[in-house]
């Protein structure tokens, strides 16, 4: 009775479970399976391809002009990202360790700004951008996403900052450490964890970001991975198979980089959504 | 993670009084902690140009009828007028209340029921693969996982396919293109995207568990039922609230995926705000119209997600 009841409920277990993953992996696995049929045929979702034609990825990189995109999106990535982290890391570190009068107004100020869909800010960003000339060059991303990713970057830092032990600090200062030296040699090094998956996330939201780029960007060779799917499907819709072929080129280097640091993003997209 | 250190620190507190007697001099010696701001300045400067000032702009627009050249006028109310009675403007709304059963409700209870059922499933590497796979669409673009349904919806894809193979569909359908098949399929798109991660973070959150309050349910007879609703429901509230509130913000703020599937059609069955608020801007230039959604929508995400919040923290 009880070896039965194990089994089945072993069985279900494993049977949601391959469902699951199923379900995860199949749009992915019919992408990679058009991708290699004839161009110009019309294949159904999951066919093999008994001639496997490798040359419509060279087909799909030349299309996307792959060297050129590639080569924009880690521009806005080193932009956006080193800045974030460290523009995050001060005002957490201060926010953390301040007697500010009125540091609750601040944090609060950052704070309001965590849960604001970015639509919100199209049509004056938009303006605003143009009147400074910065319309349509990657610093229309870089600059928006800066101050975009500063509510969560502050208030991640702050409370990996406030984490730290209290005597710490004490003890640094009864050794007469100024509040940089205290900053620099004793609670940078102990964040420095929390300061790698913010890397990550904010490397993830810039890699990924969509819709300022199909406002504020105008020429593709500007634009970021997640913008060029949207010009690739454009220009290349009807074509299926090479639709299918460009897309996984494009979204390549994200796989890439995640199998790469696969631990390191599983943490940190788990860890960022706890705190 | 964070309630655990702020407790940590409290009880070091009364200990280090006198230590913190001569911090305080000291500090007072340096400053007021004015200078302090400096470590804000570079994070309050951006997000202030970049942020702020837009949002104060938005606020400003939604007052006035502009069609974003030409002068503006003012409009008072008509503009929040408009968006309860037009209907492209509320049906937005409406589209994107349906979007929260499918990007909360259905993968919060798909990766709940999983999570609880694999919760004994053991094995080092197996759940690496799992997870790792599992968390494939949250890594890639949403863009990209718009296309990839896309195709599986189109007449040819697999969605027609594998219906024809088990006998349930005799034509081929365009899922998309159909008024009444239109939203919930854009639905489906967020829960792919979703339910691994909410999988995976209810499954830490059940390993953090202490195992005794399992065996203790079991000695007193619990079923497994019981077991779920006295203990594993409560022990998971946190990363419950997390899972909710994360996907629910991401189906009221949703674009990518719409952007990409259906452009909002065919008619309106698929618009929601995100879109609107784009296509009225740049497309229909009423910009005054376009920001009071704008508006609107920030207060409906602020007046969903707070007492969500509220929920987490309590006791």
């Amino acid at each position: 009775m009880n070896m039965a009841e194990t089994t089945t409920a072993r069985t279900t277990r494993i049977l949601i479970l391959t469902l699951l993953i199923v379900f995860t992996v199949l749009p992915l696995l019919s992408m990679i399976t058009t991708a290699l049929q004839k161009q110009g045929t019309f294949p159904s979702g999951l066919s093999l391809p008994t001639h496997p034609q490798w040359g419509n990825f060279v087909d799909a990189w030349n299309a996307a002009d792959f060297p050129a995109l590639l080569k924009s999106s880690t521009l806005i990535v080193l932009g956006v990202v080193p800045a974030a982290v460290v523009f995050s890391t001060l005002a957490g570190y201060g926010l953390a360790a301040s007697r500010l009068p009125g540091r609750s107004l601040v944090y609060g100020l950052f704070i309001l700004g965590l849960t604001l869909p970015a639509e919100a800010l199209i049509s004056p960003l938009y303006y605003e951008l143009q009147s400074m000339g910065l319309l349509n060059s990657r610093w229309a991303l870089i600059l928006p996403l800066l101050g975009l990713f500063m509510p969560f970057g502050v208030f991640w830092m702050r409370a990996a900052f406030q984490g730290l032990p209290a005597e710490l600090s004490e003890a640094a200062e009864i050794d007469g450490a100024s509040s940089w030296q205290m900053f620099r040699r004793v609670k940078l090094p102990l964040v420095l964890p929390s300061l790698s998956s913010l890397t990550i996330l904010f490397f993830l939201w810039t890699w990924n970001q969509f819709l300022l780029v199909i406002v504020l960007i105008n020429n593709p060779a500007d634009s970021n991975m997640a913008g060029a799917l949207a010009t690739f499907q454009g220009e290349h819709g009807t074509n299926v198979v090479l639709l299918c072929a460009g897309a996984l080129i494009i979204m390549a280097p994200s796989l890439v980089i995640f199998f790469a640091f696969q631990r390191q993003f599983v943490r940190a997209l788990l860890q960022g959504a706890i705190k | 993670m964070t309630s655990s250190n702020t407790r940590v620190s409290s009880t070091a507190r009364p200990t280090a009084d006198p230590q913190t007697r001569v911090r305080r001099r000291r500090v007072s010696r340096r400053g007021t902690g004015w200078s302090t701001l400096l470590w804000v300045l570079p994070a309050l400067t951006v997000y202030g140009i970049f942020v702020l000032y837009p949002l104060v702009e938005t606020v400003d627009y939604s007052f006035y009828k502009w069609d974003g050249i030409g002068a503006a006028t003012p409009a008072g109310f008509a503009n929040y007028q408009a968006v309860f009675t037009q209907s492209a403007l509320y049906v937005s709304i409406l589209n994107s209340f349906v979007l929260i059963v499918f990007f909360t409700v259905i993968p919060v209870t798909l990766g709940l029921v999983s999570a609880v059922l694999m919760r004994e499933l053991k094995g080092r590497g197996v759940g690496t693969v799992i997870r790792t796979l599992l968390f494939l669409p949250e890594v890639i673009p949403l863009a990209g996982a718009a296309i990839a349904w896309t195709w599986m919806y189109s007449p040819n894809g697999v969605v027609n396919q594998v219906l024809r193979a088990v006998g349930l569909a005799s034509d081929q359908h365009a899922w998309l293109g159909d008024f009444s098949t239109a939203l919930p399929a854009v639905g489906i798109i967020g829960t792919w995207v979703v339910t691994g991660f909410c999988t995976v973070l209810l499954l830490v959150g059940i390993a953090k568990i202490d195992p005794s309050l399992f065996e203790a349910a079991r000695l007193d007879g619990a079923g497994r039922w019981a077991e779920f609703r006295a203990i594993t429901l409560p022990e998971l509230r946190r990363e419950l609230v997390v899972c909710v509130t994360v996907t629910i913000i991401a189906a009221l703020a949703s674009f990518d995926v719409v952007y990409i599937a259906t452009q909002g059609g065919p008619g309106y069955s698929t618009i929601v705000p995100g879109l609107e608020i784009y296509q009225l801007t740049f497309i229909r230039q009423q910009v005054g119209q376009a920001s009071a959604l704008a508006v609107v929508l920030v207060a409906l995400v602020l007046v969903i997600i707070v007492p969500i919040q509220r929920l987490g923290r309590e006791r």
